[in-house]
């Protein structure tokens, strides 16, 4: 077995396994979803429109719960030291492991949307191509957070300075998230057009947060 | 192959821990660091293993793989012991062994260090003498020359600490090199000895 696949097979199993967070962002994105209604009324055309961004709110939030374990928990018990011995480069790794987080956490929010939408009054349409935006837009989420999980790999309680540096670089993605749902449902503008600026900025957070954290955990490790 | 350190300083939190510290291992040879508490034995090892940033002076690992840094051909056993608790004592060495690039069949490691039987078990269950011999087990199965052992006889019960010392003195035989700080003495003879923080 390689060594990346070996790392992304550990990293998989241990959010499957008890205790490792894996259906911990789904919960919570059901808790979200779930509870929108209530807080809105019964007013189903303003949940109708909203839909979608309840829906990739819930998911953006869903996906920074357990980001911040990502890296501090190889951290805290000396994984971290002899990942970073090892020939395979920390830029690869780090991408393996945020793949296998985004495989854990953000495919799972995925495969929730369409039951999800129901709440929300979304048809089944709609709820498709909500599901489509956020397929190519939680890696982004996921590859973004992978940045505020490096620089506060060494504090115990980095989840909320981890949250604070993410979130506003989350917000172009939100923006072209919701845009090309709304764009889906309701138009005018063509779904292509957010669509792939969406994807564009996946492909670039693929790239930039993999260099991005490694260069900040290097730096952390003195 | 020889380890060579020449003027190595290190700063860490903004205090020199040491500086302009110079010595060699050959192979075949395991050198003591000693030391009060603080002295810098921990940051000295882990300068080694690549973990700590030198601040000044030269590391050179003569005779070895050009192509790879000290760290890559060296074992760092710590204070913690990289095993994740969720899985069992085979997978977390099967892992180690994959990543870094071991050949050695789990099953014989796990022998070694007397682990075998529990081989299934979830890591979290394992006694501190146990996690230890784990991650003992781990040097056993990957091959690497030099050895980084900090306090590797903490948590380890005579008779461990007696099958340490011979799985020492084999990795010696074979040409390989060891540091290990430590407090007492840790049952290999004819250790030299770099006493940190002693001298100016």
């Amino acid at each position: 077995m390689s060594p990346l696949v070996a790392l992304f097979v550990r990293d998989v199993r241990l959010a499957v396994r008890v205790g490792g967070g894996g259906g911990i962002g789904v919960l919570f994105f059901l808790i979200v979803v779930t509870l929108t209604p209530f807080a809105i009324g019964p007013d189903l055309a303003l949940l109708g429109r909203i839909g979608p961004a309840i829906l990739w709110l819930g998911a953006l939030l869903a996906s920074l719960l357990t980001l911040d374990r990502l890296l501090a928990a190889d951290h805290e018990d000396g994984s971290l030291d002899l990942i970073l011995m090892a020939e395979t480069p920390l830029e690869l790794a780090v991408a393996a492991k945020a793949l296998a987080h985004w495989m854990t956490t953000g495919l799972p929010l995925v495969a929730a949307t369409p039951l999800l939408g129901l709440f929300l009054n979304l048809d089944a349409a709609a709820s498709a191509a909500v599901a489509l935006t956020l397929l190519a837009g939680t890696p982004a989420l996921t590859f973004i957070g992978l940045i505020g999980a490096a620089l506060s790999v060494a504090l115990r309680r980095g989840g909320l300075l981890l949250a604070v540096l993410v979130l506003p670089l989350t917000v172009p993605v939100l923006i072209f998230g919701v845009a090309a749902s709304n764009a889906a449902i309701v138009g005018p503008l063509p779904f292509g057009t957010p669509f792939t600026i969406l994807c564009a900025l996946t492909l670039t957070s693929l790239v930039v947060g993999t260099f991005a954290a490694a260069a900040a955990l290097r730096h952390g490790m003195e | 192959m020889r380890l060579e350190a020449s003027d190595l300083t290190c700063i860490r939190g903004g205090r020199e821990i040491f500086a302009g510290l110079s010595f060699s291992v050959d192979p075949g040879e395991i050198l003591l660091v000693t030391g009060r508490n603080g002295a810098g034995k921990s940051s000295l090892l882990r300068m080694i293993a690549g973990l700590v940033r030198i601040a000044a002076g030269r590391l050179v690992l003569r005779g070895g793989d050009p192509e790879r840094t000290v760290a890559e051909q060296a074992h760092y056993l710590g204070h913690w012991d990289a095993l994740k608790p969720s899985l069992s004592v085979a997978e977390n060495l099967a892992f180690w062994v994959h990543y870094l690039g071991g050949v050695g069949p789990v099953g014989q490691a796990l022998e070694t260090v007397g682990l075998d039987a529990l081989a299934d078990l979830p890591a979290a269950y394992l006694s501190a003498g146990q996690r230890r011999r784990l991650s003992i087990a781990r040097l056993v199965a990957i091959q690497r020359p030099v050895w980084l052992l900090d306090e590797p006889t903490s948590a380890l019960d005579r008779q461990a600490q007696e099958d340490l010392a011979r799985l020492m003195q084999r990795h010696l035989a074979n040409g390989g090199l060891i540091l290990a700080a430590t407090h007492g003495p840790i049952g290999v003879d004819g250790a030299r000895q770099l006493r940190l923080g002693s001298a100016a």
